[in-house]
């Protein structure tokens, strides 16, 4: 018992740590965000009211919450721009991840097959491109992809195509920027699931008649699933808020909800609408999130 | 222990005890891919020819040899890295042999990959599908056979009341215990009832009374499924117990084939002697020969007299081996009018150690020479007035029907 009593008080504070992070920095903000959220907008600065004054005592407080009311998010329903906003950051958000899934599970078990000793060599290749700047990463490829472009230059130079080809400011450039930038997200928790899986389980499919490409169905893709699992949610979920990406290569016809947000915060200045469309997506977001950590339970148990 | 013993006795009628020769006719709904073969008259159901595997410069498997016959239950034994396990991989199909054959009834299967041999392994780790309850594990096999549905759980239900797992089919392999993980796998890799099923250190992973229980257990199954296995093994005891006959094998060679009996009393080599049970040694030369005997003069033990091998000896710097249990102590020696009595070696020392295992006790006799020579001797009686203790002066004596000699 006394060994347990010395590390009891740096234990609690270990385990109360995280509350306070979460408190501090994500229940306090969203407070502010959901009152914003139902306020109305104002030519004020802050640009909303009410605003809550606990200098004017109690009366003016309980007044303040009268006013806010569900009007922003009335409006979100309304308003077709938000729920194409929404629609169009679900379908981006699910084509890419299919996208990135295709690509990412053949180089998750790439990796996972080579020698031991290739294995790290592969890991950094992935993980190298991270150490240069994302928003420098996007820039080069709108050079890439822009009208004299390198990769017009090149398929002019081949005859591939007689004129330049229109790849920025479209669908596709905005793909290859959400594939480009998230494949490590998909690929790392694939390779991790990929690595761990004991090899005589392949062995044991052979000897009872599995193909190769059986025994990949039947076993190694099952398996692998709570690592598709995690890699899919872990682009999903930042790709539905996505802003820079679609904002730098897609065309303007369209928008992403994280483009929305901007619109209303920095150009229409309307902080309660831009709010409300805050915590819409948020709320578009918990099962996800709640899937997520689910599967990552049940993969703790397993491995316990 | 206590649920086997009638399980031998009175066979099930859901087994197919049908005698496995040639094939079982069940192997052609099985395994469409390889039909049944005319089996080759005078032929074993598997011949090992000249097979080597080399791992970079490491011989794992060095140019071995070996006949298995349909119906045996064959054991592979050896210290690990002796390239026993190589050996099995390699009649599974997880190796590819460097060079040589391995013809299983009379066709070389050296080169077909694992999914289409007609042979099964059942793996030391177990390998079980963790995603997959045990019905179907067992049934994977046979699914991949094609065969029909309405078989496929038939024969699951066999498979499953065969290792008596009744009753656990929906359950996921982390909800077994280690001993029922041990019984689906072997009924998985029986399930498609294999030409010849392969075993990795099976029972490794299992406490010694479940293991010696689940020993009864396979050699009954195979008896009744009359099915010729293959058993890997460090554990000489294992062997033993469950084979009809042992390979031992060494840096990638068999050094000795033979029945159990054979390799104990018979061992063909010194390090043969020394690997399967307890045996004391003695180095020296021939130096003559009477009747059927041959007189060995050591350095530690005086001149021992010993049977002549069936064998002739050829060199002259022999060992002779002697099993401890065949070793008696007194503390005369044996009654001198005895037939015989002047060719029984007798030799003289002290007891310095006396170590009571319950059955048996194992005393170390001190001889006058130096060498410590080891005597067990059963516990027939519950008060043994014969008992030794240590620092008594006896006599060890033994035959020289008892002694084995090994050229050097």
């Amino acid at each position: 018992m006394s060994t347990s009593n010395i590390f009891a008080r740096p234990a609690r504070l270990a385990t109360i740590a995280p509350y306070v992070w979460m408190v501090l920095f994500f229940l306090v903000p969203f407070g502010f965000v959901l009152k914003i959220s139902l306020s109305q907008t104002a030519i004020a600065q802050p640009p909303y009211v009410p605003l809550f004054d606990i200098t004017e005592g109690w009366a003016a407080i309980k007044a303040a919450f009268g006013q806010l009311s569900l009007d922003n998010f009335r409006l979100l329903i309304s308003d077709s721009l938000y729920i194409a906003s929404y629609l169009r950051s679900i379908v981006v958000a699910v084509t890419s991840t299919a996208i990135l899934l295709l690509i990412g599970y053949p180089i998750a078990y790439g990796m996972a097959r080579l020698p031991q000793r290739w294995q790290p060599i592969a890991m950094m290749l992935v993980i190298v491109p991270f150490w240069t700047s994302f928003l420098i990463r996007i820039y080069a490829w709108i050079n890439i992809l822009q009208h004299d472009g390198l990769l017009n230059k090149i398929l002019l130079a081949l005859h591939v195509v007689s004129a330049p080809v229109v790849w920025l400011s479209t669908d596709s450039a905005m793909y290859l920027g959400i594939v480009y930038s998230y494949l490590p997200f998909m690929i790392l928790p694939l390779y991790a699931t990929l690595t761990k899986m004991d090899a005589s389980l392949l062995e044991a499919a052979s000897d009872l008649g599995a193909s190769p490409r059986e025994a990949f169905w039947l076993v190694t893709f099952p398996l692998s699933l709570p690592g598709v699992g995690a890699g899919a949610l872990l682009c999903l979920i930042p790709i539905v808020g996505e802003f820079v990406i679609p904002d730098l290569l897609a065309g303007s016809g369209s928008m992403m909800i994280g483009q929305t947000l901007w619109l209303e915060f920095f150009t229409n200045k309307d902080w309660p609408v831009a709010s409300a469309a805050a915590i819409a997506l948020l709320l578009l977001l918990i099962p996800p999130l709640l899937l997520y950590d689910r599967l990552q339970r049940r993969t703790l148990e397993g491995a316990g | 222990m206590t649920e086997q013993s009638p399980e031998i006795e009175t066979p099930k009628a859901e087994v197919d005890t049908e005698p496995a020769k040639p094939v079982p006719p069940a192997e052609a709904a099985v395994a469409p891919a390889n039909p049944p073969i005319e089996p080759v008259v005078d032929m074993p159901l598997l011949r090992i020819e000249a097979v080597g595997k080399k791992f970079g410069n490491f011989r794992a498997v060095d140019r071995l040899s070996l006949d298995i016959r349909a119906g045996e239950f064959f054991a592979l034994l050896g210290p690990s890295g002796c390239g026993k396990t190589t050996l099995l991989r390699m009649l599974a199909g997880f190796e590819t042999p460097d060079e040589g054959r391995i013809l299983l009834d009379g066709k070389d299967i050296a080169q077909v990959p694992p999914h289409l041999r007609p042979v099964n392994m059942m793996f030391q780790n177990y390998a079980l599908f963790p995603h997959l309850s045990v019905r179907h594990n067992i049934a994977f096999g046979l699914k991949r056979a094609g065969m029909a549905r309405r078989d496929i759980a038939a024969r699951v239900a066999e498979m499953v009341s065969l290792v008596k797992l009744d009753g656990m089919e929906k359950r996921k392999p982390d909800q077994l215990s280690g001993g029922q993980k041990q019984r689906v796998a072997l009924a998985r890799s029986l399930a498609r009832r294999p030409q010849v099923l392969l075993l990795d250190e099976p029972l490794a992973a299992l406490d010694k009374k479940l293991r010696e229980s689940t020993q009864l257990e396979l050699m009954d199954l195979q008896r009744r499924l009359g099915m010729t296995f293959i058993i890997v093994t460090h554990d000489q005891e294992e062997a033993m117990t469950m084979a009809n006959r042992i390979g031992v094998m060494d840096a990638g060679r068999l050094e000795q084939v033979a029945t159990p009996r054979e390799l104990y009393e018979a061992p063909r080599s010194r390090w043969v002697a020394e690997f399967v049970g307890d045996v004391n040694l003695f180095d020296g030369e021939v130096s003559s020969r009477e009747h059927n005997r041959l007189m060995i003069s050591t350095r530690d033990a005086g001149t021992l007299s010993v049977v002549q091998p069936r064998e002739p000896i050829t060199k002259t710097a022999v060992s002779v081996a002697i099993r401890p249990e065949k070793v008696k102590l007194s503390r005369r020696g044996p009654a001198s009018d005895a037939d015989d009595a002047h060719a029984i070696n007798r030799l003289e020392g002290v007891v310095t150690d006396v170590s009571y295992l319950g059955g048996l006790t194992v005393y170390k006799v001190k001889l006058d020479s130096g060498t410590v020579l080891r005597s067990s001797m059963a516990n027939t009686a519950r008060l043994d007035m014969d008992a030794y203790a240590a620092g008594q002066r006896v006599v060890a004596w033994f035959t020289p029907d008892d002694c084995v000699v090994l050229e050097q």
